[in-house]
């Protein structure tokens, strides 16, 4: 039995996850169209590889990795491209993205798929095929997977696979182990070769029992392969705690997992390793779980790009549904105002998106007003970063943002656990989003004021530096006629 | 509003609040049992006048009156502050003490969650200073004899008409109602001379401490143990308030019995009980930090026994109290736990603000 350590804090919500695991994952038909953002990623935005009006092939390139943290977009499945224009997404800032539509033509016509036998190629040129098969962390940050496997001189001793899935109601993770364990063990020794880590720990919760057991029994060949059962505790499946749990080792503030020599990676990502290299296929689909206010909660296979709301209508939501949230019910993203008319915004499944929930007001009812902080602490109880979230709430509001960033506002990884908990129902996570936005707006002023007066610094210099040269020639001609005439004077003799 | 988290604990202040108010019922339960109903009387008028109090201070404030009336808050603040003046005080000092504390230390720091200091507390301490001689009045226990004779008690009634009239019964004096308190009678009687075994022969004190008051104090131990288990306070306060004021006592005792009393009679007298669960971990005026807690309650201990064994007044809670909350803005920000991966605490090593991003440019 492994030892494992805990984390500080942490809650205990009701999981509502049987709803959605009760039939095994269906495969989302195809859409009418898709619209792939070319912005799905963590880091810099794709570059558009394809015009309007081509015909693409699926897995065809239609965005290019452009800037080192970066990664690329594929078509989905074969088809025309009608546009390549902005339209909405799910972003927390609700602004537009740069999208390519896909009408299918229903042939789902591939490209030439290569795979490779990962073990006759090195690491790097392994990390350059994943960034051009768009491969990146499927657990909800979509950071590019290549990124996460150049780690330089570091060694890394524990590669972590996270099937912890802590978040209420998402089920994606602990469908696709149940019933893709093999592939999921096969894209981590592929992850391991690429780290040439040593021990592979696989952790899982242990409200996931089928998930466990078929990850044990595709473990069974493997040398130093162990699937950790860990306790159902949120935020458990964080990377940094679930690192904590498994190894009782802190990642530093500010610094990277490899730097203590550890390396994670969610269950599915390593799922679309091994499709990537194993079977020459590009990231095009992911698991999503449609739950809450539906008829048929369900996983679904579904194609990057598919729009939510026909996805959504699969699972028919209820007539009561009044907005719908892409991700769980503790960090997950509201797709458009609660309360107001009409269906969904018509935005498209992204990489990250592991879950749509259909909210309503039984399911999530509105808090009552928010009453002053009476310094209870139970939010500091259950701050798994160790934070004093009373405190930053109050320097947030007060708008002490030096202090907020002293009492280290940065260290919090917005899990929500304190508004959870906050018997005055404060939205303490949103005071420190507030908070963090306008930090990090000072600074990009900052930034921003440091380059103009650099810049003006250098125009001044460049003047000066004409002036001064302008002064040398002149005087150098002067020099030079001053003795052409000498000699002149001279040949006159 | 729709952002996340979208789902919450069903947990209130108004409920947490309810919880503490339910927790003193076992020491109230007692205390009429032993001292009479007069204490509902006082209660009840305390209630009434934080409650007017409250809406009239919100309204002044231009807040909203009803959610923050049915919080409870000041509902406790009352209960407190009752608890802790004797119960046949006049309903004046009842209304002006509570008026005080809802008002004053309450209202103008700034109402709910904002007030410096407890304002049970800093009511009881404007009372002590400006009507000593009213708030030294302790009624005695049901049945206790001075001098071989059964006290004489008052009914109900009678005790309504003392309360509201100042009348008392034909051939019946305040003396031979009231007495002082079995912490004020130990500390007058060693200032006679009288030694410890002495002065606890007296038929006001019982097995541990005063007859009655023990009682009182083992109710509301039984009130904060439930408040421990329902974890709606935690170990830290109540446990290093008793524990030191057991060890300074018991150092004076050991060193010298005769003058120094054992540290049970100190658990069990006074406000002791009732301070350690109810009012020194009022969450509002106390440290936010476990390690703070342990220094602000022993602080607290501390200078409860300096105040009972030398200072002026009988009892020590209410000051301990108030002059351990001045120090907690200062204890707190000393006694910042480690945040998770700075292992030198929320000062410490810094790696940019932007930790990682910085890192991967």
């Amino acid at each position: 039995m492994r030892t494992l350590y805990k984390f500080h804090g942490g809650i205990h919500p009701p999981g509502n996850k049987a709803q959605s695991t009760q039939l095994a994952i269906a495969h989302a038909p195809l859409p009418s169209k898709l619209a792939v953002p070319f912005h799905q990623h963590a880091g810099e935005t794709a570059k558009p590889v394809v015009q309007i009006g081509d015909h693409v092939l699926k897995g065809q390139l239609i965005g290019m990795p452009d800037g080192f943290i970066s990664s690329a977009v594929h078509a989905p499945t074969s088809g025309t491209i009608s546009s390549i224009d902005m339209q909405h997404i799910a972003h927390p800032s609700g602004l537009p993205n740069l999208c390519a539509t896909l009408i299918p033509d229903g042939r789902e016509e591939w490209i030439e798929r290569k795979p490779v036998d990962y073990r006759e190629h090195s690491p790097a040129d392994l990390q350059q095929l994943l960034r051009m098969a768009g491969v990146v962390g499927l657990g909800g940050a979509a950071f590019p997977s290549d990124i996460k496997l150049r780690i330089g001189k570091q060694k890394i001793k524990t590669l972590i696979l996270n099937g912890a899935e802590c978040e209420p109601y998402i089920t994606c993770d602990d469908m696709l182990m149940r019933e893709r364990a093999a592939e999921i063990v096969h894209g981590a020794e592929m992850l391991r070769y690429m780290l040439d880590a040593g021990e592979v720990l696989i952790g899982i919760e242990d409200n996931k029992p089928e998930a466990i057991a078929a990850m044990q029994q595709a473990i069974a060949d493997c040398n130093n392969f162990e699937v950790v059962t860990i306790p159902a505790i949120y935020p458990g499946g964080s990377a940094k705690q679930l690192i904590r749990t498994l190894t009782g080792l802190e990642v530093p503030s500010g610094k990277l997992p490899t730097d203590i020599g550890v390396q994670c990676f969610n269950v599915a990502t390593a799922y679309s390793v091994y499709r990537a290299l194993a079977h020459g296929e590009p990231l095009l689909s992911r698991i999503v779980t449609v739950t809450g206010n539906v008829r048929k909660a369900l996983n679904y296979e579904t194609l990057i790009g598919t729009p939510v709301d026909e996805l959504v209508a699969l699972s028919e939501a209820l007539p009561d549904t009044n907005g719908y949230i892409m991700g769980g019910p503790m960090m997950g993203m509201p797709l458009h105002a609660m309360n107001a008319p009409g269906p969904a915004v018509h935005v498209p499944v992204v990489k990250a998106a592991n879950c749509i929930i259909a909210a309503s007001d039984r399911l999530f009812p509105p808090p009552p007003p928010a009453l002053p902080c009476i310094r209870c602490t139970r939010c500091a109880e259950v701050c798994p970063a160790d934070l004093q979230p009373q405190d930053l709430y109050w320097f947030a509001q007060a708008r002490e943002f030096g202090k907020a960033q002293a009492f280290s506002l940065f260290d919090c990884i917005e899990c929500g656990a304190c508004s959870y908990v906050c018997p005055s129902h404060i939205p303490l996570v949103q005071y420190y989003r507030f908070a963090k936005s306008e930090i990090h707006a000072r600074e990009r002023e900052k930034q921003a004021a440091d380059s103009a007066r650099e810049r003006h610094e250098f125009h001044l210099y460049r003047i000066e530096r004409e002036k001064q040269e302008k002064a040398e020639k002149l005087a150098a001609r002067e020099r030079a006629a001053q003795a052409a005439k000498s000699t002149v004077e001279h040949s006159d003799d | 509003m729709f952002f996340s988290p979208y789902i919450s604990k069903p947990d209130s202040v108004s409920q947490i609040m309810l919880k503490v108010l339910l927790a003193l019922i076992p020491g109230i339960a007692l205390y009429v049992w032993y001292f009479g109903p007069a204490i509902l009387v006082s209660i009840t008028l305390a209630s009434l006048t934080a409650l007017g109090a409250e809406a009239l201070m919100l309204k002044l404030r231009n807040r909203p009156v009803m959610p923050f009336l049915k919080d409870n808050s000041a509902l406790l603040t009352a209960w407190l502050l009752a608890l802790s003046i004797p119960p046949l005080a006049p309903w004046w000092l009842v209304v002006a003490g509570t008026a005080f504390s809802i008002a004053i230390a309450k209202h103008l720091y700034g109402g709910l969650g904002n007030n410096l200091f407890n304002p049970a507390m800093t009511g009881y301490a404007a009372l002590i200073i400006s009507f000593p001689v009213q708030m030294t009045r302790w009624v005695a226990p049901h049945g206790l004899e001075q001098g071989g004779l059964v006290m004489a008690e008052l009914s109900f009634a009678e005790q309504l008409q003392y309360i509201f009239l100042a009348a008392l019964p034909q051939g019946i004096t305040l003396d031979a109602i009231t007495m002082a308190t079995p912490l004020d009678t130990l500390k007058t009687r060693l200032h006679l001379d009288e030694s410890i075994s002495q002065i606890l022969d007296m038929p006001i004190y019982g097995q541990i401490a005063g007859h009655g008051s023990e009682m009182v104090a083992w109710g509301f131990l039984i009130g904060g143990l439930y408040l421990l288990a329902s974890r709606i306070i935690s170990w830290h306060i109540p446990a290093a308030y008793l524990a030191t004021l057991f060890a300074i006592a018991g150092i004076f005792h050991l060193v010298d019995p005769a003058h120094y009393i054992a540290p049970l009679f100190h658990w069990f007298s006074g406000a002791a009980m009732l301070g350690a669960f109810f009012i020194l971990t009022d969450p509002v005026s106390s440290p936010t930090t476990n390690m703070g807690r342990l220094i602000y309650a022993a602080g607290a201990g501390l200078i409860t026994y300096l105040i009972r064994a030398f200072g002026g007044f009988p009892d020590g809670m209410a000051f301990a109290t108030l002059l351990m909350n001045i120090c907690v803005p200062l204890i707190v920000l000393y006694t910042q736990p480690p945040v998770f991966g700075k292992k030198d605490g929320a000062f410490g090593k810094k790696d940019g603000v932007f930790g990682k991003k910085d890192k991967l440019k």
